[in-house]
């Protein structure tokens, strides 16, 4: 399994347009997106965009439509030409890679999924998913072994000869997904991968992720318009707005200190219980903690459950190592569970 | 007063008389230095025209029925189909068009292979670029609609009289469709399916080879059908410069006023464009049957 890689992105812009650079330097200035349009028929794609994601962590990208957040996954493996700013993945800047050091860096540093698949019409299931190891040149035996393990492993053993249209949509994602995973590629890109899929397959599709993340541990860049997804999913959430990233942090920061209104209105609805944990709203410990435990990384609702349970009107809140660090009243639980600060 | 609204203003007559000769001088100048030469260029298709009708002249009949039916048959798996194409031959055979039908149908299928040799790379090359496609449109559209016998005069000028003066002429008709179909089939590719060759690290060539050509098969099979059409259509002309086959005795009928002759040779084409079309179309169809949901 190759080593996770960590992705550096900084300053990033993206202007659409016949002489995008031009107006770089406006953009920087803080012309807006609405002004560039006006003034010079240009359109901001994205403004100053500046992301650290650590290796073996899974960066959300949220945002509405037309907020840039496709735009931005598709500069990671440069599918998009940035007008401005780098990507270092592995020491090396994508941006300036040749068009040769480009191909070799796609076919063995990232590999993606798409919203509406793309899978290759014309092929079965398992010449979909050994795609990626028929470009880079791998023999047809040694890709089809490969190919069968990944279909295996997301639950389409037995389809491998069936081809794209005659399987449903959430099928068709999971050949998606082994097709991306059969690369063996550090970095996953998920470009709203799940954004077509219906409620309860896009669950199980997300556990099917989630499952194997723990196992594989790579980046993965996972873009969506679905906050309790990206809540589920995501180590760390960026929010984009019209090109821009309005808050950067965890889940929990995004729903406890939202940056602004428009970061309120997202995480209003947000059902807390599940999302805040009970380390970030403990009150500090006091000599006298004792009596029944709950790690720090539970959420509240397990915190509440147990203690209403087996009733209880505190628990001690525990770290890794099972020191106490601090209590977790039955009162304040339920309250920032239902929206107190 | 008014006499010079009633006469265009045309170019001065001798100007023009001079232009006109100049350039024919100049190119029967070029016709006889290079002749030779173009000629030698063209003697390959010239021999494969050959080879074509001698191998259709040659076969048995049974033999021909045969391959027709088996090709009808693995296109469309329809036995209707199959047994339709195969009478229709066996017709035409029968009311003494035989010869003449095999001399034809070795023509078309020798222009359509000339005709998809050359089509298909230049409609990928035009969908690869814009540029290609806006200075390649005017050239298929002068190709479609000037009429034959124009651009006749220099190749039968350079080659004289005979068979590949006659097939210039039709895959120079018969040419558009299928570069304007392979143009517009490689364009409509799923531009997400296209991001998705290229996100794993698809070279050109693999793009083109993996993902646009399979796609744009059914586009493309539909430009081959309408070649062959269209390479049929040209066959009555392409025997006015000594094309053999079945457009020879139609060119008879008319001069002789046969009209019965010109009815039987008339439908013997048209008998042979269905089949041809049929199982042209068939075979198209066949290629997308992964869209349909057909167990494989």
């Amino acid at each position: 399994m190759p080593e996770p890689l960590g992705i550096e992105i900084r300053n990033l812009y993206k202007i659409f347009g016949a002489r995008p650079r031009d107006h770089v330097d406006a953009v920087r200035r803080g012309m807006t997106k609405a002004e560039l349009n006006r003034k010079h028929r240009h359109v901001l794609g994205l403004r100053d965009i500046s992301i650290s994601v650590e290796p073996g962590t899974i960066q959300v990208v949220m945002g509405l439509s037309g907020s840039g957040k496709s735009t931005l996954i598709r500069h990671i493996n440069r599918l998009i030409e940035p007008t401005a700013g780098e990507i270092v993945i592995d020491g090396q800047d994508v941006v300036a890679m040749s068009p040769a050091a480009l191909r070799e860096f796609r076919r063995h540093k990232t590999a993606m999924v798409f919203q509406k698949f793309a899978l290759l019409p014309h092929r079965t299931v398992v010449d979909n998913v050994a795609y990626g190891l028929e470009v880079q040149g791998v023999a047809q035996d040694k890709r089809h072994r490969a190919a069968m393990s990944w279909i295996e492993r997301v639950g389409l053993a037995g389809y491998e000869t069936r081809y794209p249209n005659q399987l449903s949509g959430g099928m068709q994602q999971r050949v998606g997904l082994a097709r991306a995973l059969a690369n063996d590629a550090p970095i996953l890109l998920m470009d709203e991968a799940y954004s077509a899929l219906d409620p309860l397959i896009r669950y199980d599709m997300q556990t099917v992720l989630l499952d194997l993340q723990k196992e594989f541990r790579k980046t993965i860049i996972f873009i969506t318009h679905d906050f309790d997804e990206a809540l589920r999913i995501g180590d760390r959430i960026a929010l984009l707005r019209d090109g821009s990233i309005v808050q950067e942090g965890t889940g929990q920061e995004m729903v406890l200190h939202p940056a602004d209104d428009y970061v309120s209105s997202f995480v209003q609805h947000v059902d807390r219980a599940k999302v805040v944990r009970v380390a970030s709203v403990m009150q500090p410990v006091t000599a006298d903690a004792q009596g029944p435990a709950i790690h720090g990384q539970a959420n509240l609702g397990e915190a509440i459950r147990m203690m209403s349970a087996q009733g209880l009107d505190r628990l001690t809140v525990l770290d890794q190592t099972g020191r106490a660090i601090g209590l977790m009243p039955m009162t304040r639980a339920v309250a920032v569970a239902a929206g107190a600060s | 007063m008014l006499d010079w609204m009633n006469r265009f203003p045309q170019m001065n007559e001798e100007t023009l008389r001079n232009l006109k000769r100049v350039i024919d001088d100049a190119f029967r100048e070029f016709t006889r230095s290079y002749g030779a030469m173009i000629e030698g260029f063209f003697d390959p298709l010239r021999q494969m025209l050959v080879q074509a009708e001698r191998l259709m002249l040659g076969m048995p009949w049974p033999l021909v029925l045969l391959i027709v039916g088996a090709l009808a048959w693995a296109g469309s798996r329809s036995l209707r189909l199959t047994a339709a194409s195969v009478l229709t031959l066996a017709a035409i055979g029968y009311f003494g068009m035989w010869e003449d039908t095999m001399r034809t149908i070795a023509m078309i299928l020798v222009c359509t292979l000339v005709a998809i040799v050359v089509g298909i790379p230049l409609g990928i090359l035009m969908a690869r670029s814009n540029r290609v496609q806006s200075g390649m449109n005017p050239v298929l559209d002068v190709m479609q609609t000037m009429p034959s016998f124009v651009y006749l005069i220099p190749v039968v000028m350079l080659l004289g009289i005979g068979r590949v003066a006659g097939m210039i002429a039709v895959v120079v008709y018969a040419l558009p469709p299928i570069v304007r179909l392979t143009n517009l089939g490689v364009r409509e590719v799923d531009r997400e399916v296209i991001e998705a060759a290229d996100a794993f690290g698809s070279s050109a060539w693999q793009k083109l080879w993996n993902v646009q050509l399979p796609l744009a098969l059914p586009t493309i099979m539909a430009g081959v059908n309408q070649t062959i059409m269209m390479a049929l259509a040209m066959v009555v002309i392409a025997s006015m410069i000594g094309v053999q086959g079945l457009g020879q005795p139609v060119l008879r009928a008319i001069s002789n006023q046969y009209f019965t002759l010109g009815v039987f040779n008339g439908f013997a084409i048209v008998g042979i464009a269905i089949i041809f079309d049929r199982i042209s179309q068939a075979f198209g169809r066949r290629l997308q049957k992964h869209r349909g949901g057909i167990d494989a």
